[in-house]
């Protein structure tokens, strides 16, 4: 009950955020440069918060996001250059042949743990990228000329979408079993949970988001190369996640926005920002290995507050 | 006799992985964490010969001394500095703060000098002789034989001396050693120490062989290494030496049979084979989990 009683806040506060951003693009308030910044921000969102439901919910180490990022890129680019369908259907695709990539990775390699699972994400998602720069029909190592058709609508209601399904699927009896597959997997074994299912189905959701982002990505920027899917990007998808706290949706999208930002700044000096990046992340591994928020999210803080004045305690 | 030549061409190469995989795998071996930060000590090394080869003058091997020795310290330090204070924190955390390490040394490398290509200086004058029909460069046999040595040295210290006997029994049971009296931090440094200085030979090695360094060319060497240390058996000594004979061999197959873009595909397909059907390596045991 608790949970239906913040859905409809939540939904008319995403309308308005809505609403006053495109009235202040329309307006001619917020520039291209600005639009272009909010929309980038929406899908590094988009991807931090698939992440989050790997890692954060099911606590199964990736580090192969950016290989869905590519597969959702490639193909809605292929939907819309090539065979010249409308972009929502190459964007839905995007994300269903994300999803696939994501059952082929996820079903062999889940069954590792830890370190391993670390290792073999990330080589998949190597060999996913040296695979479409072996392809000459997107373009091999020069990359693929896309059209710009991503824009504030079409990034807001994918961002809108993938918080909403997330943030359900946490808290339904899938998320309390991805949970406690995170907490102790073989304790979670032991009562009955099919692990292999769940941790496959979170992966797979997760790749499903990567690919939709990577959709939005692709028409975003106009070309896409097989080296902006490196290692790399997967590392700056990771530490959107762990710094606002493995296991916090409202901290990665605080994290992110924070680190779009500082990033935007820093565009031109892109040494300085990514030492700043690897010094955030070992400060933090080393001072607060539990991420800026942990595991709590936002709401719990009013909670907290709320109790802290002596306001209604929340009993079962 | 083309393969021939191509296994010479082979197992140079995989000399090379296999003096990285060597410091890979000691690490996990000791505190059972992937230093990704490995690949970025190898960068350095092979940057730090260069400054002794080319602005002090030095011959090969003081060159390979010096980078190695210099290695050994930044090894250290950075066990001390970033790895010390997470003994005890989960696995993750410790491999984000290696992840995150090894783009500060990237990123640090490239704010001081940039991000350009810089060629190693010949030391040694390249001859070749024809055996049984190959090429073989003497530059080939040299790098092979100091390779070589150095893992007979390392074997050496693992086996016959009193800080490698303290190495094997941290590995086996960190808390049994430490009751025994084994200073469990300093045996933890000195590994850190033992597997830079290797990788500070590789980086050396790589540099007069290939000629061509930049500060990103850690990161694929760091991965196709561990690869190595993977294939043979993750925390096993001779199992890195074989892994990265064996990788850098199936690479130069790879590549003679024309698929040379693919090259850097054939580790990591090597990596999840291996991690599918026999995740404990050619070498390991296997191990049952406890509950």
């Amino acid at each position: 009950m608790k949970k239906s009683k913040q859905f409809w806040p939540f939904i008319g506060s995403a309308l308005l955020v809505y609403i006053v951003i495109q009235f202040l693009i329309s307006v001619g308030i917020l520039n291209d440069y600005h639009t272009n910044t909010l929309v980038f921000m929406a899908i590094n969102i988009i991807l931090a918060v698939s992440l989050h439901l790997v890692i954060g919910i099911t606590g199964q180490f990736s580090l192969g996001h950016a290989g869905f990022l590519a597969v959702g890129a490639y193909i809605s680019a292929i939907v819309t250059m090539k065979l010249e369908l409308p972009f929502i259907v190459a964007i839905l695709l995007a994300g269903v042949v994300a999803t696939l990539a994501g059952l082929i990775v996820g079903i062999p390699s889940l069954r590792l743990r830890g370190d391993y699972l670390a290792i073999a994400t990330l080589g998949f998602a190597e060999i996913i990228r040296i695979t479409f720069l072996n392809i000459d029909y997107v373009g091999g190592a020069a990359g693929m000329q896309v059209s710009h058709l991503t824009n504030w609508t079409y990034a807001f209601i994918c961002l809108f979408v993938t918080i909403v399904v997330i943030v359900n699927f946490t808290n339904s009896r899938h998320g309390r079993a991805c949970i406690a597959i995170r907490e102790n997997e073989i304790a979670a074994d032991a009562m009955g949970i099919n692990t292999t299912y769940y941790k496959v189905m979170a992966f797979a959701i997760g790749a499903f988001f990567a690919g939709v982002a990577g959709a939005l990505y692709a028409h975003n920027f106009y070309i896409i190369q097989p080296q902006n899917f490196g290692f790399l990007r997967s590392v700056e998808i990771l530490i959107f996640v762990v710094l606002g706290g493995l296991g916090s949706l409202s901290g990665a999208v605080v994290a992110t926005i924070l680190l779009t930002l500082v990033s935007t700044f820093l565009q031109n000096y892109p040494e300085t920002r990514m030492i700043i990046y690897s010094l955030v992340l070992i400060i933090v591994m080393l001072y607060r290995p539990k991420g800026l928020m942990g595991t709590m999210e936002i709401t719990d803080y009013f909670k907290l507050w709320r109790g802290a004045k002596g306001g209604k305690q929340h009993g079962k | 006799m083309e393969w021939l030549q191509q296994l010479i061409n082979g197992i140079s190469l995989g000399s090379i992985y296999a003096l990285i995989a060597l410091g890979y795998t000691m690490v996990y071996g000791i505190i059972k964490l992937i230093n990704f930060a490995h690949g970025e000590v190898f960068m350095v090394g092979s940057f730090l010969g260069f400054i002794a080869i080319s602005v002090w003058d030095f011959g090969f091997f003081p060159a390979l001394l010096f980078s190695m020795g210099a290695c050994a310290v930044f090894g250290v330090l950075i066990e001390r500095i970033a790895y010390k204070r997470l003994r005890n924190a989960t696995r993750i955390a410790a491999l984000i703060t290696a992840i995150g390490v090894s783009l500060l040394i990237q990123n640090g490398v490239i704010y001081i000098r940039g991000a350009q290509l810089i060629t190693y200086p010949e030391v040694f004058e390249n001859k070749s002789f024809m055996l049984f029909g190959a090429q073989i460069s003497t530059q080939a046999i040299l790098i092979l034989s100091v390779s070589i040595a150095l893992m007979l040295i390392l074997y050496i210290i693992v086996h016959k001396t009193k800080i490698g006997k303290a190495m094997r029994a941290v590995s086996h049971d960190a808390e049994a050693a430490k009751l025994m009296g084994i200073n469990v931090d300093n045996t933890i440094s000195a590994t850190f120490a033992i597997g830079s200085a290797l990788a500070g030979a590789a980086g050396v090695i790589f540099g007069v062989y290939y000629t061509k360094i930049d500060p990103l060319m850690g990161v694929i060497p760091g991965l196709k290494a561990f690869v190595a240390a993977v294939l043979g058996g993750i925390g096993i000594i001779p199992g890195a030496m074989v892994g990265g004979l064996l990788l850098g061999v199936v690479e130069t197959t790879v590549n003679a049979m024309g698929f040379s873009l693919w090259r850097d595909a054939a580790a990591f397909i090597i990596l999840i084979l291996i991690l599918i059907f026999k995740p404990e390596g050619i070498f390991g045991k296997n191990t049952r989990e406890k509950v």
